[in-house]
């Protein structure tokens, strides 16, 4: 069963859906029975980061999390979620993240070229990174497949841990590993037959 | 590298699209599930839903299909009309819509943009703009077209994306269902003024139109259309084949397992 982690961030109507499309069995919750019996877990989110971080330390769910992926349990953020993985954002001020993946979320306005639009928003191709084996996460995709993005901020100092990019003036993460912990800037709930293969290989893993 | 998008558009009435649907092999031609599910394989980048409905019946009506439309597809969905109130952005993102796309609402009450986005975010905010030549001015037209608000139609999407919204979609009233080119010259006096992603709608008749738009004005992001994706008369896959080979970056739809 994977877990879609809820702590009031979001809405998880089209997550929720995509994972019953790929058949995987899923339970959108904030119990923490239930996420320690799961055996996947997905970290959602949109909005701002200093928000989220703190609904997750007033549920508790940042050490739960951290426990979890700790034991080597599969683990993936999508968006804002992807972005809570990291050291610290500093998005409106400087806040903690879960430190799951060396690295902190910076503004995209800092390292993309003017007339390049904020929010960098729509369907970019993936790229993968030379010389590394393809993440486990896009086995059943092709670079260059294009996927869903929406988002201002983006992982910085984070290289060594990058299995996608996406190019945006510079090559900009797209997702990021590190080990059993996965994340993913883009929506893959809303990145059509791509995202449901991206989804389904985390099942999967 | 950033794709231009392909949007259809579905006017939504009692549960039906309307505006005319005229597809080789499709047996229900006005259901929005099975359209949406066919726009969706055949590379459409993102849905337009309309609710041109006005009781409250046909409005849960409405909502239910959108919830059908969301759990069986999965690509961005933008839905307008009847957007009055931040209750209202509540009503259709819980259904599964992605972006919410305000008009006559926003020109009743402007702090409705300002409201929606400090709640929902920029990015889920969607300016949508009927504009007409009047007296040598673009100005803003409420009511589905049928009335002029008096207002300069390029400072009213200046102040609506400063107030939060998070992209525009300009409606040429001049242009629309002449079928001769998206009006460029709307679309250029638009751009020059906001830096968020400008939907170019009204008046595409042909493929060559969707090339010519992004050609001559590489800062609009995407094209919307309707009666010519309904009618068939532009097919989408054609459409981005062309695109492609014009060089104008666009997202390849295949098969995947």
């Amino acid at each position: 069963m994977v877990a879609i982690i809820d702590y009031g961030v979001g809405n998880l109507f089209s997550l929720r859906s995509s994972l019953a499309a790929i058949g995987a069995e899923a339970a959108v919750t904030g119990d923490p029975a239930a996420i320690r019996a799961a055996d996947k877990l997905i970290l959602p989110g949109v909005g701002a980061f200093g928000d989220a971080a703190a609904l997750l330390r007033r549920d508790g769910l940042d050490q739960l999390i951290c426990q979890e992926a700790g034991a080597g349990k599969p683990l993936l953020g999508i968006c804002l979620g992807m972005q809570l993985l990291f050291d610290y954002s500093t998005e409106y001020g400087r806040h903690q993240g879960l430190g799951l993946v060396p690295g902190s979320i910076q503004p995209i306005r800092d390292a993309i070229p003017a007339g390049y639009k904020v929010p960098h928003i729509g369907w970019n191709a993936l790229h993968f990174p030379a010389g590394r084996p393809v993440s486990p996460l896009f086995r059943q995709i092709r670079e260059g497949d294009c996927v869903y993005f929406v988002h201002s901020f983006y992982a910085a100092h984070c290289d060594e841990n990058v299995i996608a990019t996406a190019e945006y003036g510079p090559e900009l993460t797209a997702a990021a590993a590190k080990g059993n912990v996965y994340g993913v800037q883009f929506h893959p709930e809303k990145s059509g037959d791509v995202g449901l293969a991206i989804l389904r290989a985390f099942c999967q893993l | 590298m950033i794709t231009k998008r392909i949007i259809p558009c579905l006017d939504v009435k009692n549960g039906r699209v309307v505006k005319g649907v005229n597809f080789l092999g499709l047996a229900d031609v006005s259901s929005p599930v099975k359209l949406a599910r066919f726009y969706s394989g055949c590379g459409a980048d993102e849905l337009v839903f309309y609710d041109i409905t006005a009781s409250a019946e046909e409005r849960a009506l409405f909502t239910d299909i959108l919830t059908e439309v969301a759990s069986t597809i999965f690509i961005p969905l933008t839905v307008g009309g009847g957007i009055n109130t931040v209750d209202d952005f509540d009503r259709v993102l819980k259904c599964g819509a992605d972006k919410v796309s305000v008009n006559s609402g926003a020109l009743r009450d402007p702090s409705l943009i300002s409201a929606a986005a400090r709640r929902y975010g920029d990015q889920c905010v969607v300016l949508s703009v009927d504009a007409k030549r009047v007296d040598g001015q673009y100005r803003v037209f409420a009511k589905g077209g049928r009335e002029d608000t008096g207002l300069d139609a390029i400072e009213w999407v200046r102040r609506g994306v400063a107030s939060g919204a998070g992209e525009v979609v300009l409606n040429s009233i001049d242009t629309d269902g002449v079928k001769n080119g998206f009006d460029l010259e709307l679309l250029a006096a638009v751009c020059a003024v906001v830096d968020v992603p400008v939907v170019a709608s009204g008046g595409a008749g042909c493929a060559e139109h969707f090339r010519t738009l992004f050609q001559t004005l590489p800062k609009v992001d995407a094209g919307l259309a309707a009666s010519i994706f309904h009618f068939g008369e532009v097919a989408i896959l054609d459409l981005k084949r062309e695109l492609a080979e014009a060089g104008i970056p666009v997202r390849e739809v295949r098969a995947v397992r």
